[in-house]
């Protein structure tokens, strides 16, 4: 008992001697450790909170529109198989004018039952209470558009309901299971001024838009074993004939399907980062106690001739590797939790749950620990072993001297106008511990990888912008019309003020269908020679559209398994039921949705009817934007406008928000895992490499000489970490972005150079720091102490 | 450092040299007034036993240590008051060092070794020449772990003469090597001293060797007891070891 002490008390002063490597391994383990529980804990606490808030809510399963359904079509579909629970009701588009605020904002009004609470898609109230039935002017308002104006119950605005202003009071705040991530139709980023979710009882909405004993809109609950398919299925054959646009399900919901890129993102991350960090740490671990094994040889072979057991050699070994890996997990579970409760804060700035608590639980803590362990100890596995199995004897002969060879089978010496004969003593120190070199590389590399793919998104987001906002949809403003209307409504929109340009175009909710595979999409068509909002090719130039066929978004012809020349039938949902076969004409780049474009003449000639539009899209005289806005609050025809113009400042405004947090993060991140590397290696190299160095010094090299050797090595993996780390970097940002990649939006694959340079600037800096901090230690070689001993 | 070689008068001039290590509150006096001059091309075999300070000396007369107090003088230059950047000058400009345990650079084979040395000197010999003094020009190309101890030993002199140092200092030489291959390395040592006109001074406690210097000063406790003359000097194959 006592020797083992004494076997401790050698511990505590290895630990103390070796604090700085310790410390930086430790940080490095800290922050997989961080990113494990970060990802992790915020991944629970966004699936723990939104399965709670669905559940208590009942968030529907299954959603379908119609144009006007009779209201006894609804015992029908509760009758279908597997129905739990049904909900029929109004849902309307509506333009908002909002006192102080010159843009209409967008919004939806949606009924609610008129006594007590909907079967599905229940609210949440936050505060004040629902609309008493009787009166027609009370509303309740999501929590985020209240926030955003600074609404409380007893506020009132204003809002242009199926052609008529109407002053709407609110008698409370609400949350919805459907808009926990609110975002407006044609926005990128949500606008929370700009849209508004308002919820009206059943009666005043069927006076208001004429509906009495109709629905337009209804959602519903399955029962645990329910089809989902088939229920599906029947409920488009029931909603069919009232115009009834194909039932979607959970998936398709904006508000899930953002809130599921989001927890695809993290999960991503937990897959991703953690494991960077615990294999560079598995690694440091690995290195420094080889080197520590191969320094205390002597008195391993002494510990071992004395009877100390090779278990317990390798006890002690482990648990040096343990006490580390206990300070990283208790700095990274720190950092982490405090992390994750910010993560939380802003989580609950983009999704509105009634609570969203970052996730604490032990077993989260128990996970990080032991994954840091295990890596930990993996590393000092074959370290170990090479400890175990020195046979005492061996082991208390110094080791045989290392055998070095000529590179390039002896030509390196050749060089020598090129290599000075220190330059050739690094680089054959390299060479002799090629395995050592390769993963220092590797490590180096890393943080080079980790910054680009992190840094990518904004190269990403900015070609997307310029593709999205300047190339493609380059109109200010969308206005949609409540119902189409004729060609002639054109020139109406064009009169309107402050509008320079207009350009129509009608959107048609069609199904496509190629073999089995079947979607449902809007086809939009437009007048072949748009400028204003355009069509572009894969190659990003705009499209002529043709006279006559389809052009589909590269995704959305992958889906239909289509290519161009094959054709494919198509169904508008007008009521026709007429199928007709189509030519896919081309293929067509697309960042947002799953798009489907024609000439506006094919569409209306598909339609059988008709010409009609649907909307116009607009150029605003920057200087009379507030007359448009005006005249918009007065237009009952118009349902809906979508600024693209604030989209665009908005977005731009966010990105530079996160910006600085992300490159922050990420660059601590990667300058940590850098000193961890560098540092640790220098040490190593400067260890092993003592005495060599030291007689260079007695023999007349001076300080900076003598350095040379050092950083040269260094430098050397270094340079080649950086064109590595670019290639592993370009190879995660591609799995980053493919893994993005929805319906909803996907992500171009675009690194620039600076970001690159950026990268390698902060990894080249961070080591070149630490390579600096060991270099010092050159100045104190004890030179004659290295004289007197051998190694 | 710059020195006129035509100087007359000695190549070292020692007076007063003590040297006081201090480790917490034990002192050790590892030299204690050290007097000596040593003569351009001469070969001094310093001897005593251990502990008594004899490479404390050799330390501060090559430059690696300074003295606590006295003086140290080489060519009438003062070393002891040099700083860091005029030591290391000296060292490469003017001194050759051979260790106990050679020193080579395991990385560079014997050639390389040799000429790591010779790319930064004004007036090298070259290093095939340096190897061939040694007996050595067989094994250029070989790196150290492929050389015998007494040939790495070798190849450390060649190293130290290729610069032409006008000073050559060896701690224990032969401390390592078994009689035979000492044998070799003292001839070595003692052809060098004849064809490059070095100062030489070895350290030993074989008091055997000491036949093979013109002078030999025994250390005792840091001071040195005894400077003898040898008024004939043997060659080291003679040597009874
Ligand atoms: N760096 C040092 N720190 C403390 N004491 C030292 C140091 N170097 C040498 N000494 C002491 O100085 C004395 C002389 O040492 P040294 O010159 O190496 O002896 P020698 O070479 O004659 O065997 C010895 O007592 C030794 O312990
Ligand atoms: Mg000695």
């Amino acid at each position: 008992m006592n020797a083992l002490s004494m076997l401790d008390r050698k511990l505590v002063r290895d630990l103390v001697r070796l604090w700085a490597q310790s410390l930086a391994v430790a940080l490095v383990m800290a922050c997989g450790v961080m990113t494990l529980i970060l990802a992790l804990g915020a991944t629970r606490a966004l699936e723990d909170t939104r399965a709670a808030f669905y559940d208590r809510t009942r968030f529907g399963h299954v959603f379908a529109t119609a144009i006007r359904a009779p209201e006894s079509l609804g015992t029908k579909i509760a009758a279908i198989d597997g129905v739990a629970a049904v909900a029929t009701r109004i849902v309307h588009p509506v333009i908002i004018d909002i006192d102080g605020m010159a843009e209409p904002a967008t919004g939806q009004l949606i009924s609610i039952p008129d006594h007590g609470e909907a079967a599905v898609n229940r609210l949440y109230l936050r505060s004040g209470r629902l609309p008493e039935p009787g009166r027609p002017d009370e509303v309740t308002v999501i929590e985020a558009f209240a926030e955003a104006h600074g609404f409380r119950s007893g506020d009132s605005f204003a809002a242009l309901i199926n052609g008529r202003k109407r002053q709407l009071r609110i008698t409370g705040v609400t949350l919805s299971p459907e808009h926990v991530y609110a975002i407006g139709p044609g926005d990128i980023v949500p606008d929370q001024k700009r849209y508004g979710v308002v919820h009206m009882r059943r009666t005043t909405l069927d006076g208001a838009y004429d509906m009495q004993s109709a629905f337009n809109s209804v959602s519903l609950t399955l029962s645990r074993h329910a089809n989902k398919k088939q229920v599906m299925a029947r409920l488009d054959a029931i909603l069919k004939p009232y115009g009834g646009v194909a039932a979607h399900d959970r998936s398709d919901h904006p508000s899930d399907a953002f809130l599921d890129a989001e927890l695809v993102q993290l999960k991503a991350m937990a897959q991703v980062i953690p494991p960077i960090f615990l294999f560079i740490s598995a690694f440091l671990v690995n290195m420094i106690l080889s080197r520590l094994i191969a320094l205390e040889r002597e008195q391993i072979g002494l510990l071992k001739a004395v009877g100390y057991s090779n278990s317990g050699i390798a006890w002690h070994y482990a648990k040096l590797t343990l006490v580390i890996s206990v300070a990283g997990v208790i700095i990274g579970a720190v950092a982490g939790t405090r992390l994750g409760h910010g993560m939380a804060s802003l989580y609950s700035e983009f999704f509105s749950f009634p609570f969203l608590v970052f996730s604490q639980r032990p077993d989260l803590y128990v996970i990080a620990t032991l994954v840091t362990f295990a890596a930990a100890l993996a590393g000092a596995a074959n370290a170990i072993r090479g400890a175990v199995r020195l046979p005492p004897a061996v082991a208390m002969r110094p080791p045989a001297p290392t055998r070095y060879r000529s590179l390039f089978g002896g030509a390196d010496s050749g060089f020598r106008p090129l290599f000075s004969h220190l330059t050739v003593m690094a680089l054959r120190h390299l060479v002799r511990w090629p395995v050592r070199t390769a993963l220092t590389t590797l490590g180096t590399a890393l943080p080079v990888a980790l910054l680009i793919t992190s840094l990518f998104a904004f190269d990403s987001i900015d070609s997307m912008i310029d593709t999205v906002w300047f190339r493609a949809d380059r109109q200010d403003a969308t206005l949609t019309f409540a119902a189409s209307q004729s060609e002639d409504a054109i020139r109406s929109v064009a009169h309107l003020p402050g509008v320079i340009a207009a350009e129509p175009f009608r959107a048609e909710a069609a199904t496509l269908r190629h073999g089995h595979l079947s979607r449902q999409v809007q086809i939009i068509g437009t007048d072949p020679h748009t400028d204003i909002s355009r069509v572009l090719d894969r190659d990003f130039r705009p499209v002529r559209l043709p006279p006559n066929g389809l052009l589909l978004s590269e995704r959305l012809a992958s889906h239909l398994d289509l290519r161009p020349g094959d054709a494919v039938e198509v169904e508008l949902r007008n009521g026709q039921e007429r199928r007709v076969l189509v030519p896919l004409v081309g293929v067509t780049n697309s960042y947002i949705g799953l798009n489907a474009n024609m000439s506006r003449g094919a569409l209306d000639r598909l339609s059988g009817q008709a010409a009609r539009i649907s909307g116009a899209r607009v150029i605003i005289d920057d200087n009379r934007t507030e007359d448009l806005y005006d005249a918009v609050k007065q237009t009952p025809a118009i349902a809906s406008v979508a600024l693209q113009g604030v989209s665009r400042e908005k977005f731009r405004a966010m990105i530079e928000e996160n910006i600085g947090i992300s490159v922050t993060v990420y660059v601590s991140l990667a300058i940590i895992i850098t000193v961890g590397v560098i540092y640790n290696s220098a040490r190593i190299q400067l260890s092993e490499r003592a005495r060599e160095l030291a007689s260079l010094r007695v023999f007349g090299f001076t300080n900076g000489e003598v350095s040379r050797v050092l950083l040269t090595e260094l430098g050397v993996m270094v340079v080649l970490a950086q064109p590595l780390g670019w290639l592993i970097g370009r190879g995660f940002s591609e799995l980053v972005a493919t893994g993005f990649e929805s319906d909803l939006f996907r992500i171009p694959l675009v690194i620039t150079p600076p970001t690159y340079a950026l990268s390698s600037l902060v990894v080249l800096g961070a080591a070149l720091v630490s390579a600096l901090i060991v270099r010092r230690r050159i100045d104190r070689l004890d030179l004659i102490r290295v004289l007197k001993t051998r190694d | 450092m710059k020195q006129d070689t035509d100087t007359p008068g000695p190549m070292f001039e020692v007076s007063g040299l003590t040297k006081i290590y201090r480790t917490g509150e034990v002192e050790v006096r590892a030299l204690n007034g050290v007097d000596l001059k040593l003569e351009a091309g001469e070969m001094a075999v310093l001897l005593g036993p251990s502990g008594s300070g004899k490479s404390t000396l050799l330390n501060i007369i090559g430059g690696l240590d300074r003295p606590t107090a006295g003086s140290v003088k080489f060519r009438g230059q003062e070393l002891a008051d040099a700083n860091d950047r005029e030591l290391t000058a000296y060292r490469r400009n003017h001194v050759g060092f051979v260790f106990q345990f050679y020193n080579l650079i395991p990385s560079l084979t014997a050639w390389e070794n040799v000429a790591l040395i010779t790319e930064v000197s004004a007036n090298p010999m070259t290093p095939d020449d340096a190897l061939a003094l040694v007996g050595l020009e067989s094994r250029m190309h070989h790196f150290p772990a492929q050389l015998s101890g007494g040939e790495q030993q070798r190849v450390a002199i060649a190293r130290a003469i290729a610069k032409r140092p006008e000073v050559l200092l060896c701690d224990e030489p032969t401390g390592a090597l078994d009689s035979a291959t000492g044998i070799i390395v003292l001839e070595a040592l003692a052809r060098a001293n004849e064809e490059t006109g070095a100062t030489t001074a070895i350290i030993t406690h074989n008091a055997g060797i000491r036949k093979i210097a013109h002078r030999v000063f025994s250390f005792l406790d840091g001071r040195i007891a005894a400077c003898d003359i040898n008024p004939v000097r043997v060659k080291p194959s003679e040597v009874s070891w």
